[in-house]
């Protein structure tokens, strides 16, 4: 239990440095940290797919490509655009909106559901295979079409277009 | 735990960490060897018998180099560019299994540090991190070229992390499972060996190896005729060494990788036949694994010296446009084929 | 432009066909070549423990030549000096004592006989102009050092060491 607070406690220190550091790249790195401390949580959960899974997805994906656009973006105080106080009000309520539905949340979640705890080893490849393809066949394909449309829609975007004339 | 298994990992972890480095090391002069024979001349010679001191020499050097941070680099990731490049080096090496287990006394002693039940992707997580080493030294340098360098090695990495999944993904749907000790065990023989079922997918794994690896004819993160030395540009001392060992590490990690998933590891033709001990059977097992990786090892150098280096978009050409492709078209084919063999032949 | 010759060859570029496009005869050629290279005999000479052996008329460091009693031939003329288009030789005459018969074989003799090797030009016009038979260009090359004063060659390097010449021929 020591270990998770341990972890809980980095993760967390990780997300705030995330937010408050001021040079962008660090921010990035500081995300990168915090996804590290999620794999170990999964590692604890004894779910070793889900935090392999984010291990390379997340770090070694997702993340090495947003450094990959900072550090092509010239990110200076001078070119840094003017925050309006609308978009400033707009984040309040987008953060209110996050407590609240974190709060509904919570509220629903019930601690000493058996189903969590029943199989232990739920998290492995072979279970979770087996669950993803039988139970949840549906929003699994479902969530890989909706990736596919995005990816379509990101060649369309990266397309030269054809000049009309 | 017991104290006894806490001592034998630990041993078994520093056999691995130094042969790793020592191979590490003599690979250097090998590549300079190799170099020189495929160019009608001798290597280094002059260190010891054949330049077998040369390693030391060179490690000394690079000890006693001088070291510059550049003024406007930052210097921490600066400092965590090459750190980070060779911890992942030295990590990946954990799931691989070395040889079958040893009995000494009453005590099983299996030859692979970590059995992780994910180990390939364990592998792949580990090498996907080792290109943020490469970013940030890169971009810390506060150089033009070390930027375009580092932007080259994610993007690339990148792109061949996809091909190199795929092709794996056709050897998981015959083999059925993640963890490198299982998949390794089931090739026991000669013929069980996967390359024979999936010579498409060795290929394409192969390719994304040695673009992973940096290597030629895929160094163009590095390449010293348009980018002075690429995301290593302004380093120097131990911390350019660093760099360099670790692209040695992760050639030996991957010869290890491809050894392991796609000619048996330490498997070894007839072994079963011969009437040995386990326990010597394991020690040449051992010693096959050795020769393979080393093999590999040999083949990742005789192309450095055969090819020249691709342009950056006939690189990308081939990632998206031909490898991803042809391991699609592999998952899509060993699928049919396992499919046809279960249902008429089993 | 009209072409002067008709040895004019326009460079068609195919694209390429299938098996060009796939890369892979190509890189098997590629490697073949390489591991021949591999196994190939290898030219190099390995230069301080093996020596090629130099052409007749290679010139390389001068040496002054004794007569067969073992005496120096120079007589300091300054022939040699006067001939060298580099004015790389220098030298000092003096005049030979009576006990000293044994070292020269004229009675005059260099005292001081310097060649500056980063002047001289291996020309081989001061062997040339010697009537004495006494300077030949038929060292090895002379060596890098890390000082100007260093490439000044006197006597000491110069003069061929004593040896006995009933000996040589067998």
């Amino acid at each position: 239990m020591t270990v998770f607070y341990l972890v809980a406690f980095l993760s967390i220190f990780f997300a705030l440095m995330t937010i408050f550091t001021k040079n962008p790249v660090h921010s990035v790195l500081y995300l990168v940290i915090t996804f590290f401390t999620f794999t170990i949580h999964y590692i604890l959960l004894n779910a070793q797919f889900l935090a392999v899974v984010n291990f390379i997805v997340y770090m070694g994906a997702i993340m090495v490509l947003f450094l990959f656009v900072l550090m092509l973006l010239n990110l200076n105080k001078d070119t840094e655009p003017m925050k309006s106080n609308l978009v400033k009000m707009m984040g309040v309520i987008a953060g209110c909106c996050l407590v609240v539905v974190l709060f509904g949340a919570f509220r629903v979640f019930d601690l000493s559901n058996p189903l969590i705890v029943k199989d232990p080893d739920i998290g492995l490849v072979k279970n979770l295979g087996k669950v993803l393809f039988k139970e949840f066949l549906l929003p699994f394909e479902l969530s890989s079409i909706l990736l596919l449309t995005a990816m379509i829609g990101a060649v369309l975007l990266a397309k030269k277009e054809t000049r009309k004339v | 735990m017991e104290w006894s298994f806490v001592i034998e990992k630990f041993a078994l972890v520093t056999i691995v960490f130094v042969v790793t480095l020592v191979i590490a090391m003599y690979s250097t002069l090998a590549e300079r060897k190799i170099a020189g024979f495929m160019q009608d001349r001798y290597g280094p010679d002059r260190a010891g018998i054949f330049g077998l001191l040369q390693p030391f020499c060179d490690g000394g050097k690079f000890f006693f180099k001088e070291e510059i941070i550049p003024a406007g680099a930052h210097k921490t990731l600066f400092i965590m560019g090459p750190t980070i490049a060779i911890i992942t080096a030295c990590i990946s090496s954990a799931v691989i299994p070395w040889g079958q287990s040893l009995t000494i006394g009453d005590r099983v002693i299996s030859l692979q540090v970590a059995d992780v039940n994910v180990g390939i992707l364990y592998m792949f997580g580990v090498i996907a991190l080792g290109v943020y080493g490469i970013m940030l030294g890169g971009w810390a340098s506060n150089n033009k070229f070390s930027l375009m360098g580092a932007i080259r090695a994610a993007s690339q990495s990148i792109s061949y992390e996809i091909a190199m999944g795929l092709s794996i993904i056709a050897l998981l749907m015959i083999t059925g499972s993640l963890s490198l000790k299982e998949i390794v065990a089931d090739q026991s023989g000669f013929v069980n060996w996967n390359i024979w079922s999936q010579p498409l997918g060795f290929i394409i794994f192969m390719v994304c190896a040695f673009a992973e690896c940096n290597r030629v004819p895929f160094d163009l993160p590095e390449c010293e005729t348009e980018l002075v030395g690429g995301y290593h540009t302004e380093y120097s001392s131990m911390k350019l060494g660093l760099y360099m060992f670790s692209e040695y590490i992760n050639m030996f990690v991957s010869s290890a990788l491809m050894a392991s998933l796609y000619f048996g590891g330490y498997n070894f033709p007839f072994m079963n036949d011969l009437g040995l001990s386990e326990n010597w059977i394991t020690i040449l097992g051992v010693l096959a694994f050795f020769i393979k990786i080393f093999a590999f090892i040999f083949f990742f150098m005789w192309v450095r010296w055969t090819l020249p280096r691709f342009r950056y978009d006939q690189l990308m050409n081939l990632g998206w446009k031909m490898l991803i492709p042809l391991a699609i078209a592999n998952i899509v084919l060993t699928g049919i084929i396992t499919l046809i063999k279960d249902t008429y032949f089993s | 432009m009209q072409p002067l010759s008709n040895r004019k060859k326009v460079l068609e570029q195919k694209p390429m066909n299938f098996m060009e496009r796939i890369y892979f005869p190509a890189i098997v050629k590629g490697l073949s070549i390489t591991l021949r290279h591999f196994f190939k005999k290898i030219p190099t000479i390995k230069y301080p423990e093996q020596q090629r052996p130099f052409s007749k008329n290679f010139r390389g460091q001068h040496s002054l030549k004794r007569d067969e009693e073992g005496r120096e031939r120079c007589t300091a003329c300054g022939l040699c000096a006067l001939s060298c288009p580099a004015e790389a030789i220098t030298m000092i005459a003096a005049e030979r004592k009576n006990d000293e018969k044994h070292l020269y074989r004229e009675e005059k003799y260099a005292a001081v006989y310097e060649i500056n090797m980063l002047r001289c030009i291996f020309c081989g016009l001061c062997e040339e102009a010697c009537p004495k038979e006494a300077i030949y260009l038929d060292g090895p090359h002379v060596t890098a050092d890390y000082l100007r004063k260093d490439f000044i060659y006197g006597k000491d390097k110069l003069v061929e060491p004593k040896f006995d010449i009933t000996k040589l021929n067998s």
